[in-house]
């Protein structure tokens, strides 16, 4: 990609000096900006320290007893499938994004369609559809120090049920469940819910995600606020 | 609702602040519905979005509740949602298809797609009463005005004003541009609308879409986490997604958002230039670039896919990111509560791939899982909170007052973090305010 500098051409001149004032000649020069260059830091990382950078955000607090794992129940399917999707979110709740990130394939997608009738990940409008890479920049932004969002009180609670089989083969199972989801966001509970289809990839005694499906029952809804993490 | 009206306001706007209670008085917020919101000419939807006979999308204009419907004539109306024996709303639902009338869930008084009243259950009941069915009170009443430009629909309640195309003047390069972009000269919405509430007043959306001094600084988490990503895409010898420009263009120096452009037009209306550098020349978009070309010619295709538009304001209610074909429409509710409605478009006759790529930054950056608007709602609220304080009464929009270069009552911005975006929208406004 080339990197024109973009302080360096200012098109901020006046856009019509006499002659013909047309908007399409005001319209002409773009800047193309290139965010972070170099080690150059910008933004508010470029003024004065106490605005940034500010501390690390302290761990996610963390229950004082873990509970111990639980046995798969025999070591069927459904049984370890179920361990699974209970671990997947104790992982969001404890706020542990990187173990989070690394229960899914390298071609791992985490997929929240707007329409419960799309069927493609890629080319729909959607409300997450993220690989593993952007949900490495989605970490990466709700762990800087100035993810401003995240400033207030903030944490999930989530319940997941009706979990069921709906195919297995010898490399892959597909399962089914449905989760509430409560969160708190400064003095304010929301509550979300919905389904869950998980594509799992068998891998050794475990598993890896290969495609997480997300229904959100409400995403048609007004949302009151935005979702800043995987749900 | 009855209200003393609020004395002069005109003190509340000085050319370079502004008094802390036109954002957060209740008074001012219901003035503004009747002399801004319920005047004006409002973004109803697009015409796609009611394609046969009966289709209908619902929004408000100000705080009516109104029906855009496809008639059998296929002319496109807007209705006020209300039937006019009871009150009752006649569509329940956001969007769907009528039939071949309206009927009322209540008593069944029923209606062409028109509006005209087609037939009211035992007539007979009101003979030798004064209600007759010629009379405009008892047919939906429609929209005072309705107008379409290049597809867009919007309507206007009050019967006089300026026209759709006075009102938008230069700002109709939002529509223009969409269109333009297309080798059919035309856009299909995409049936999909994203709703989110914002707790805050509806100019700080409106001062924010054109506010460069702010990404930098509320976005940088997300420049700085997209750029670390883009930077190890890269040194593994891959090509980074354009999506993830869209996303680290954000962390950005001052100095550079110092050099992008805002053209501020009459009536609030503005445009921030274009920073991304949506024009890659990758075997997807030449392909394209033939297909403009073969429709246009080379002269013209050149002139629309270089505009430098970021994207397009139409004040007070619309932001219009027309190289990316989508907007985000805002219906007020309260002085602190206003729903944003975000839609997107396809370039008619364009290929998936160029689609798609547009389609990433509606993911991204319009969703409501968004990893932008996240920190802008959360400055929002709390600038709300802020000035409900006593602190202070003012807000500051002094930076580069008397450097712009103001041409034939266009104002360009010579600093692209002036805040001549703020005081060309509060000149708007106070001439609305005015009656202007």
């Amino acid at each position: 990609m080339v990197t024109r500098k973009a302080a360096a051409k200012s098109s901020a001149k006046p856009a019509a000096q006499g002659g013909k004032s047309t908007l399409s000649r005001a319209l002409k020069g773009s800047v193309e900006i290139f965010g972070a260059t170099g080690k150059r830091k910008t933004g508010a990382q470029a003024i004065a320290p106490d605005h940034s950078p500010r501390a690390k955000p302290a761990a996610a607090p963390v229950a004082r007893v873990t509970p111990a794992k639980a046995v798969a129940a025999g070591g069927d399917t459904l049984a370890r499938a179920a361990q699974f999707l209970y671990a997947q979110s104790e992982m969001l709740d404890r706020q542990q994004w990187q173990a989070y990130i690394d229960l899914f394939t390298d071609d791992g997608v985490y997929w929240m369609p707007a329409l419960p009738e799309q069927t493609e990940w890629q080319g729909s409008p959607s409300i997450f559809a993220e690989d593993k890479l952007m949900m490495a920049v989605r970490m990466g932004r709700i762990t800087h120090p100035n993810a401003w969002s995240q400033s207030p009180m903030w944490a999930t609670n989530h319940v997941i049920g009706n979990i069921s089989i709906e195919s297995e083969t010898t490399r892959q199972v597909v399962v089914r469940s449905r989760f509430h989801m409560m969160e708190l966001r400064r003095d304010n509970v929301r509550h979300f819910g919905g389904a869950y289809r998980h594509t799992l990839v068998k891998a050794g005694k475990g598993f890896k995600i290969k495609l997480q499906r997300v229904d959100l029952f409400n995403g048609q809804a007004p949302f009151d606020y935005v979702l800043q993490i995987w749900v | 609702m009855l209200h003393e009206p609020v004395p002069n306001l005109q003190k509340f706007v000085e050319p370079d602040r502004v008094h802390r209670l036109v954002y957060t008085d209740p008074d001012i917020f219901e003035r503004e519905i009747e002399n801004i919101f319920e005047k004006i000419w409002v973004y109803c939807g697009h015409e796609s979005q009611v394609k046969k006979p009966g289709d209908y999308a619902t929004m408000t204009i100000g705080r009516q509740p109104m029906i855009m419907v496809r008639g059998k004539d296929m002319q496109v109306r807007v209705l006020y949602n209300r039937c006019p024996h009871r009150g009752v709303q006649l569509c329940g639902n956001l969007k769907g298809n009528t039939g071949s009338t309206f009927v009322c869930s209540y008593h069944s008084w029923s209606f062409h797609l028109d509006g005209k009243v087609e037939s009211i259950p035992l007539a007979k009941g009101y003979e030798g009463t004064r209600m007759t069915r010629d009379d405009p009170e008892f047919s939906m009443k429609p929209a005072a005005r309705v107008d379409s430009y290049r597809g867009f629909v919007f309507a206007s309640l009050s019967p006089t004003g300026p026209s759709l195309p006075e009102f938008l003047g230069e700002a109709r390069i939002a529509f223009d541009d969409m269109c333009d972009r297309s080798p059919e000269g035309e856009v299909e919405v995409v049936p999909v609308c994203h709703r989110v509430i914002q707790h805050s007043n509806w100019k700080f959306f409106m001062e924010n879409q054109l506010d460069s001094l702010h990404p930098s600084v509320t976005h940088q988490s997300t420049g700085v986490a997209a750029t670390r990503i883009e930077k190890q895409i890269k040194a593994s010898g891959g090509a980074a997604p354009l999506y993830y420009h869209y996303l680290s263009t954000f962390s950005s120096s001052f100095e550079q958002w110092d050099s992008v452009q805002t053209i501020n037009f009459p009536r609030g209306h503005g445009v921030l230039k274009a920073y991304m550098g949506l024009r890659p020349q990758d075997p997807d978009t030449k392909a394209y670039e033939k297909l403009m070309e073969k429709a246009y010619g080379k002269e013209k295709m050149e002139e629309f896919l270089s505009r430098s538009i970021h994207h397009v304001l139409v004040y007070p209610y619309l932001s219009v990111q027309s190289p990316l074909q989508q907007l985000r429409v805002l219906r007020p509710i309260a002085p602190n509560k206003t729903l944003s409605e975000i839609w997107h478009f396809r370039l008619k006759g364009a290929p998936e791939a160029i689609y798609r790529r547009s389609l990433w930054y509606y993911n991204l950056v319009n969703s409501p899982a968004t990893m932008i608007n996240a920190d802008d709602l959360e400055n929002w609220t709390k600038g709300q909170w802020g000035l409900e304080s006593t602190g202070s009464d003012w807000v500051s929009f002094h930076r580069n007052c008397g450097g712009d270069t103001i041409e034939n009552g266009v104002s360009y911005s010579n600093k692209g973090t002036s805040e001549v975006v703020m005081r060309s929208q509060f000149k708007a406004w106070s001439d609305y305010m005015k009656g202007a």
